[in-house]
């Protein structure tokens, strides 16, 4: 049997893997396992801090469906990568963290850079582990990748200390898994899916609530079926942003705390609400006891921990949701051939047709709505049409986290899955810019635009550098209103108007000299007049990042929005609309016809 | 209290045990008792976990439980269907005089004196929680001054095998077997 040092076990493992890329930054405890690196197949991006190593991780893999790899040392290099795994937790995505530890005999000697990273990583990874047996490195990296991408992805973590680094032991590919506790759930049960197709044949008011599990999974086809099949509407989480054509008629945009008003009504007034890969996470529920209070529940999900954790369902589906949704869609479809009527004005299957026709009032009376005066302050919902509409909907936008993120979600025209990254559960701010960096080195040909507030673009701008000097050509657009915008909107409504430590000035940095000294292109737009030849500059940049500061309005709040622990009724559509129209909204009368009585 | 008592297997692996505890913190769940130790294969290990019902979603401990990589089985063992025991040594100090009351006592509930001073006994006693709690509060008067307890351990009665249907133990098995 062959020999190989842990360090070269490590990086054949991970070519073995099939991994292309590793973002990382070498240091003391991992320099071992750099050197067989360097002569490897695998392309080695040198970031300029872990925490952008993490993100770019996690943005190849949202934007490819591969796991994604970062590598640091140990103490602060690990510790570096805490909130990036943090964040690939929180929003399911399947990333491997390899970390050089100090030599076995150091650990728990207070060594130099020395810290508890399996520690200090366990809650917030799928697993991880310290390996402490060369002759395991293998196994360790297959099972790393197993756990990660199967089930419910997540982020693993490898420790790997610098002895075993060095040591040399039996190489052998592919290494036999030692696994016994870890299932990953199969196909679901038929009896569920009948019974679950049976209620959506059967109801007046459904709607699909439609989380990321449906990217995840690439189950966006059945879901198209489906929807179309069961005349059904479709609400797209946060996390589902793309997984249904936002053009679509039975598209209904994003649910939650800054949900379009039809969204968030139809959940409210649904008398089925079919969670696909959801989790009923609190920014779409609301005040949990209040949420879709009319609507059974069928909840579709492939951790079965996530059923009854927040609503109890009617039907649970447990079990890999491209299956699910495959079985589901060839059920109802079965369900409505056995029956010829037509499920709109059909008699014998209940019909949407009141339902759909409701929700299209409300899409008309309640639309996302803002105004861009032409002489007037730049808003980031018009800058973001205008790059939706210059893209066709068909860039990869990336976000990070508060007013920039939302405006994002709500105003492109998403077309296809996995054209929109974001920091969702964990709401990290600065995942944008090396999240982009990721997703183009994943997408290479593709068009790649990170949107950014200038609060989250300063947190982690520094990999700028990375991506000029990696011929990475992200485009980052920050709209900068000077204010840690989300935190500045929640004063206003909720503190007064009392502004606390929330401005940051939009003239420092100059962010085109700061682009300039990264070797990036750097553009201003402050006229709404200028967006579109400023974008058509930027988007046609292909051989060097961008950077465009377009100085937006520091009062534009995002609406409409649900105030956190209030009811879903309680949603205020803000500023561009009357008290008549509120008062509409709020009282929401439907006629018994309407709702199917 | 409504309590509920989970058997758990998982793999005899370093850190398996932090995984557990680092659970229950991250969730905020309460451990009302918790006892470990090997199972005739050794490669296993055995938790016994008491948690609280009322503050305590069970069914997402043992869901969320199931989902670590290192646990193997999660088992409720339901009240009155299982053996549940723990064992507490108690240290008296006693007036000579009421030594013999005290022996009585203990004797009532089968506890054992395991060490004896002029001025100080040891009490060993096993027994149901609820007998335990029992024998503490009747010593409680003869003057209690140093007391330990283990966390529950619980069997379920009947011919049932927490290993029956658990096809990731067998699996280990098999893995060792062959490793053998």
């Amino acid at each position: 049997m062959q020999e190989l040092t842990g360090a070269q076990a490590l990086v054949r493992s991970l070519e073995q893997q099939g991994v292309e890329v590793v973002f990382g930054l070498p240091g003391g405890t991992i320099l071992p396992t750099y050197d067989p690196l360097l002569s490897s197949s695998l392309r080695h991006v040198l970031v300029r801090h872990e925490q952008g190593a993490g993100h770019a991780a996690e943005g190849y893999a949202w934007a490819t469906g591969r796991p994604g790899v970062c590598m640091a040392t140990s103490g602060p290099g690990a510790t570096n990568l805490v909130t990036a795994l943090s964040d690939a937790y929180m929003d399911s995505v399947p990333i491997v963290a390899i970390t050089g530890q100090v030599g076995t005999s150091l650990i728990g000697s207070d060594a130099f850079q020395e810290a508890d990273i399996t520690g200090i990583t366990l809650p917030i990874t799928k697993h991880n582990e310290l390996v402490t047996d060369v002759a395991r490195i293998p196994a360790a990296v297959a099972e790393a990748f197993h756990i990660a991408t199967t089930g419910r992805p997540g982020p693993v973590l490898i420790d790997v200390p610098k002895d075993i680094q060095q040591a040399t032991g039996p190489w052998s590919w592919p290494p036999v898994m030692d696994l016994p506790g870890y299932q990953v759930p199969g196909p679901p049960s038929l009896a569920a899916i009948r019974a679950a197709a049976a209620m959506l044949v059967q109801a007046r008011r459904p709607v699909l609530y439609v989380g990321g599990g449906v990217i995840k999974s690439d189950s966006h086809a059945d879901l198209l079926r489906l929807a179309e099949l069961a005349k059904a509407p479709v609400t797209t989480t946060l996390m589902a942003r793309g997984a249904f054509p936002d053009g679509h008629p039975l598209a209904l945009g994003m649910p939650g705390m800054h949900g379009t008003y039809p969204a968030v009504a139809a959940l409210q007034e649904a008398d089925l609400v079919v969670a696909l890969g959801a989790r009923f996470d609190d920014r779409v529920t609301g005040k949990l006891s209040d949420f879709a209070p009319r609507a059974k529940i069928v909840h579709a999900d492939i951790d079965p921990a996530e059923i009854g954790k927040n609503r109890a369902p009617d039907v649970a589906i447990v079990g890999d949701l491209r299956l699910t949704m495959a079985a589901l869609a060839d059920t109802v479809a079965a369900a409505l051939s056995s029956d010829s009527a037509d499920r709109t004005g059909g008699t014998a299957l209940a019909g949407t047709g009141d339902w759909l026709a409701v929700l299209d009032g409300w899409k008309r009376q309640f639309p996302l709505r803002y105004t861009q005066e032409s002489d007037g302050p730049l808003k980031p919902q018009f800058v973001t049409e205008r790059l939706s509409a210059l893209t066709g909907g068909d860039a990869i936008i990336v976000a990070g986290v508060g007013q920039h993120q939302m405006h994002a979600s709500q105003h492109y025209t998403f077309t296809k899955p996995r054209s929109w990254i974001n920091s969702g559960g964990a709401g990290t701010m600065g995942f944008a810019v090396p999240a982009a960096m990721g997703a183009q080195v994943g997408r290479p040909g593709e068009l790649v635009v990170a949107i950014d507030g200038d609060g989250c673009f300063q947190m982690t701008a520094q990999e700028l550098a990375t991506c000029a000097i990696e011929k990475i050509p992200i485009k980052v657009m920050i709209f900068n209103n000077g204010f840690l915008g989300m935190v500045r909107q929640w004063q206003e409504l909720f503190y007064d108007e009392r502004y606390s430590s929330v401005e940051l000035g939009t003239a420092i940095p100059d962010y085109v000299k700061l682009a300039e000294a990264y070797g990036c292109l750097g553009l201003r737009c402050e006229r709404p007049d200028e967006v579109d030849t400023v974008l058509d500059k930027a988007l046609a940049a292909s051989d060097v990042p961008v950077v465009v500061d377009f100085r937006t309005h520091d009062r534009e709040g995002v609406f409409p929005m649900v105030p956190a622990g209030r009811p879903n009724d309680d949603i205020v559509l803000g500023p561009e609309f009357s008290a008549d129209e509120q008062r509409a909204a709020t009282r929401r009368e439907m006629t018994n016809r309407e709702l199917g009585i | 209290m409504s309590t509920h008592t989970l058997s758990v297997l998982a793999e005899n692996k370093p850190g398996v045990l932090s995984h557990i505890a680092g659970l229950f913190s991250r969730r905020a769940f309460n451990i009302s008792s918790l006892a470990v130790g090997p199972t005739q294969d050794d490669r296993v290990s055995r938790f016994t976990i008491v948690v609280d019902g009322a503050s305590t979603p069970v069914d997402q401990v043992c869901k969320q439980l199931e989902k670590l990589v290192r646990v193997l089985k999660v088992v409720e063992l339901s009240d009155g269907a299982a053996v549940e025991r723990e064992l507490a040594l108690i240290k008296m100090r006693v007036d000579p005089a009421l030594r013999g009351q005290l022996l009585e006592v203990a004797d009532v509930f089968g506890a054992s004196v395991v060490d004896m001073s002029p001025t100080t006994l040891v009490l060993e006693a096993v027994s149901s929680p609820a007998k335990l709690d029992a024998l503490l509060a009747m010593l409680d008067s003869y003057g209690t001054c140093e007391l330990v307890r283990t966390g529950r351990v619980a069997l379920a009665r009947g011919a049932g095998v927490i290993t029956d249907d658990a096809p990731a133990l067998t699996a280990v098995r098999e893995q060792t077997d062959t490793a053998a």
